[in-house]
């Protein structure tokens, strides 16, 4: 049976594929390791273990390790109400979710600085009690919370919608608590597209640059991320170091992708041996 | 899971909000983008010049930015001892909103709290193909000019004031003339980058361009980064004596009990050393002795100061730059 | 009046999730959001006509939402292609290459509007071959359409490729033994059934590119009517400390912003309700 193309399609297709790809994509990111590496090796590892540098690295973690547990949890909490039940203004919810997605990180920033600047009630108030928020860290972690919201909810929903819900129902009936039955039955189904969720969500938080530059008052050595001290290492014409920081991003980037690669293909075979246990079940019943 | 996340929100909140303080006294100096290397030299000289008369260490945090955007944090509640920057403008916003600086900020320090100054020069290619001599020469067809956007750039807007105060210089010149010749100008400009070292970079990096629009200390800052042979820095025969501004922001040292240590910062700028350093760095000093000492490497030039030709700056703003302003017209009117 | 209504199921928890999500959700997106609405209402309606109908803001909106769909629509005809053949052919490290087209997603925007730069600049990698042939690509309108398609690229794959994975094979297999030929069964059966989530992915693309900051502001040129995108003017009005004339513009992008995410939203529920019917 001819379900596919002839061989001359299927090659030029995968040709034309390939250098849209390369084009696109290979070479931004080769350009990045060859302007990082042009001046030497010993330059390039200069100019990571400046003192700021690190204070930057430090900063970024920091930042995406408080910024991911929290989107984390409200992915979870939103799908389950989204994907389990129904209610009405869900459209909304869901619509209110994705919004971050589409906000120019700019007015992103921009937001934050206007609730939060001393010109503002909220301001006013927590300047009176000495509680710096923008400007300071917590600033830089309220706007990388912002930019990654959606990923774990957006990942986690469809997952549940698809799997449904009649493995949880069939838990409770058998007595397990609500928790229970959250713990040993829900997460366990989901658990590597939560994982997905989490590494796009840490991606991005690592990488945000247009809202954080906005909320970080620049403070060298202090409130600069990676992203922003690439900016400043640019703007002082350190092309090399710049660049150098700048791979450092792009080699957490294919790290966190080769783990979800590796993600992947783990639920590919989880998805596999489920189908594998369900055709043997319904075997043996027959 | 609901306490745990108030738990977690609480902790979040609650464990960084200070600015941890490492030496006795921290000082955050809030200043534009290009000051980066003048402060790099002059922080540990001001460090051990306080040391020696006080034995206090000072800790001195610099955050860097584009010019009004930092004025603009620190009226959004950035907890700047000192601001320094590079108009006017973006000490007087202080005053305005949150009355963070008195009205008369600038005649507490000598100069109108300007240190030193840098005027706008031409950067050509070497052996200025193009024969720039003057600013007439920027606005002929087939010159591509990279100047910095006046709406997002101190530097830009310098640039254009330049040029628009020489326009109206000249022999029967008038505001219509001055703003037919910026039209032209920027007409020649492929690019407006958001700020002046981002136009560097195209100029230099990127090739683009017959000359480069900038301040007389950045030419140095590009000498030194791209090597002197590659370009040539030409005089205009009129010029904008760019003022930098700084002031100390009364509202966060009184509250931080840091008004001492922050007035002396500044004040140290116009010692002797200070206005060395600031020379060192191609930065034209107001210490005469100092300024002749520097004199081989600040030819004379004719500059003008913004306030007497446009009168305050307030109005510059305004005229120019505010949306649908001059500047504005310029593509409008295309 | 009882807006959200829940219908029966056993599973517990509703209260609580429903609770936390719009809690964070208040707290982190309609707070802020309404910071800037309370900001830009400062204005009086008038002045806000008039902030956002000036001819710079538009150029700029219409630059910024022109170029977004010109990169959506590639990012569509090409995304739906690389989403193709990573599904249906194999060849030698198609793995890596699927790792790859996250990329995007994970690299800071201003080292791709760097990047992109250092290659499309007359002297880069590939400007310098563009240039004699008289395509200009940075310091262009072009140039802010290929940082788009670059920062958007992942959304298109991404959304397509596992509908081209779960489509059934015996569907394409009864058409060809009907006498249908490849392109026909492409016409009539495999473009139908992916065009939701090709559509989906577009106007997440789309969404996505409107705003963007970032990568756009290196390569663009900036030049008012001509390259100056919609953030570059709120930045620029708050150089001028124009916070109210800021938050106008920015009031604008996010109610696009919010009908193109609603209409993604509407064309969810059209797939889900055409999958039903099936």
């Amino acid at each position: 049976m001819q379900t596919t193309e002839s061989r001359p399609v299927r090659f030029a297709l995968t040709a034309l594929t390939l250098a849209f790809l390369g084009v696109f994509l290979v070479v931004p990111l080769a350009a990045v390791f060859w302007e990082a590496l042009s001046k030497g090796w010993d330059l390039y590892a200069a100019a990571l273990v400046e003192y700021e540098a690190w204070q930057a690295i430090k900063l970024t973690l920091i930042a995406a390790a408080i910024a991911v547990p929290l989107n984390l949890v409200f992915g979870v909490a939103a799908a389950w109400a989204i994907a389990r039940f129904d209610f009405r203004g869900k459209s909304l919810l869901t619509t209110l979710i994705d919004l971050p997605f589409s906000v120019s990180p700019v007015v992103a920033g921009l937001m934050y600085v206007l609730l939060f600047g001393v010109n503002s009630a909220i301001g006013g108030w927590l300047a009176a009690h000495d509680i710096q928020i923008i400007f300071a860290v917590p600033g830089i972690v309220l706007a990388t919370v912002f930019v990654t919201f959606p990923f774990v909810a957006r990942e986690l929903i469809p997952l549940m919608q698809a799997q449904g819900q009649e493995e949880e129902q069939a838990a409770l009936v058998l007595g397990a608590s609500g928790w229970q039955t959250f713990w040993r039955v829900t997460l366990p189904n989901v658990k590597w597209g939560l994982l997905y969720g989490v590494i796009l969500t840490n991606a991005r938080a690592m990488g945000e640059f247009g809202a954080v530059s906005v909320v970080s008052g620049h403070i060298r050595g202090e409130t600069n991320t990676i992203p922003l001290h690439v900016e400043i290492l640019y703007n002082e014409y350190n092309f090399v170091g710049a660049f150098a920081c700048a791979s450092i991003l792009a080699l957490l980037a294919l790290v966190t992708l080769a783990v979800k690669t590796y993600v992947e293909w783990r639920i590919e075979r989880q998805h596999t041996a489920s189908l594998i246990r369900t055709q043997q079940a319904r075997e043996a019943l027959a | 899971m609901k306490k745990l996340a108030v738990r977690t929100l609480a902790a979040v909140l609650l464990s960084v909000p200070a600015l941890p303080a490492l030496a006795d006294v921290t000082l955050l100096n809030v200043s534009y983008d290009v000051m980066r290397d003048f402060y790099k030299d002059y922080n540990p000289a001001f460090q051990k010049h306080w040391k020696g008369k006080t034995g206090e260490a000072v800790t001195i945090q610099q955050s860097h930015g584009g010019s009004s955007k930092q004025a603009m944090s620190v009226v959004g509640g950035l907890q700047g001892d000192v601001i320094t920057m590079n108009q006017a403008p973006d000490i007087n916003i202080l005053a305005e909103r949150g009355a963070l600086v008195p009205k008369d900020w600038s005649k507490r320090l000598a100069n109108d709290s300007v240190p030193f100054t840098s005027s706008t020069v031409f950067l050509v290619r070497k052996g200025n193909p193009k024969g720039i001599r003057d600013w007439k020469d920027l606005a002929k067809p087939g010159v591509q000019v990279i100047v910095p956007n006046p709406k997002t750039s101190g530097n830009g807007r310098y640039s254009y004031l330049a040029a628009y105060g020489w326009a109206l210089k000249q022999p029967g010149g008038n505001d219509a003339s001055a703003r037919a010749f910026v039209g032209k100008l920027f007409g020649n400009a492929p690019v407006l980058d958001t700020g002046g070292r981002a136009a560097t970079t195209t100029f230099m990096q990127r090739q683009i361009g017959d000359v480069l629009i900038t301040f007389e200390n950045e030419a140095e800052m590009v000498a030194r980064e791209f090597g002197r042979g590659t370009f040539e820095v030409v005089y205009p025969s009129l010029t904008v004596s760019a003022e930098n501004p700084v002031a100390v922001v009364d509202k966060v040292v009184d509250k931080k009990g840091t008004r001492k240590q922050a007035e002396a910062y500044l004040a140290y700028l116009w010692s002797p050393e200070g206005q060395t350093i600031a020379a060192q760095n191609y930065l034209r000093p107001q210490d005469k002795q100092v300024a002749a000492k520097f004199s081989a490497q600040f030819p004379p030039i004719k500059a003008f100061r913004v306030v007497d030709v446009f009168g305050s700056w307030d109005k510059v703003m305004k005229t120019h730059f505010a949306d649908g302003g001059v500047f504005d017209q310029i593509y409008l009117k295309k | 009046m009882n807006l959200i209504a829940k219908r029966y199921s056993v599973l517990p928890g509703f209260g609580l999730s429903l609770g936390y999500a719009l809690f964070w959700l208040g707290l982190i997106v309609l707070l802020p959001f309404a910071a800037l609405a309370l900001t830009a209402s400062t204005l009086g309606w008038t002045a806000f006509i008039e902030q956002v109908s000036a001819p710079r803001v538009l150029a700029s909106l219409q630059l910024s939402f022109g170029a977004a769909l010109i990169a959506a629509a590639v990012n569509a005809l090409m995304g739906f292609l690389v989403a193709w053949v990573l599904v249906r052919y194999t060849f030698p490290g198609k793995r890596f290459v699927d790792a790859l087209i996250d990329l995007p997603f994970a690299l800071p925007t201003a080292v791709a509007g760097i990047a992109l730069t250092t290659i499309y600049a007359p002297n880069g990698w590939l400007g310098r071959y563009l240039e004699p042939l008289g395509v200009k690509v940075a310091f262009t309108p072009l140039g802010i359409v290929v940082a788009l398609i670059f920062v958007s690229l992942p959304f298109v794959v991404r959304t397509v490729q596992p509908v081209l994975e779960d489509l059934e094979k015996e569907l394409e297999e009864a058409a060809t033994c009907l006498g249908a030929d490849r392109w026909q069964i492409f016409r009539r059966v495999i473009f139908p059934a992916v065009l939701p989530a090709l559509l989906t992915g577009s106007a997440m693309a789309f969404a996505r590119a409107t705003g963007e900051f970032g990568s756009v502001i290196f390569i663009a040129g900036n030049i008012p009517l001509v390259s100056e995108i919609a953030p570059l003017i709120i930045i620029s009005k708050l150089e001028q400390f124009d916070v109210a004339g800021a938050t106008a513009v920015a009031v604008v992008m996010l109610a696009l912003s919010f009908f193109v995410l609603f209409l993604i939203n509407l064309l969810q529920w059209w797939t889900a309700r055409r999958h039903g019917m099936k």
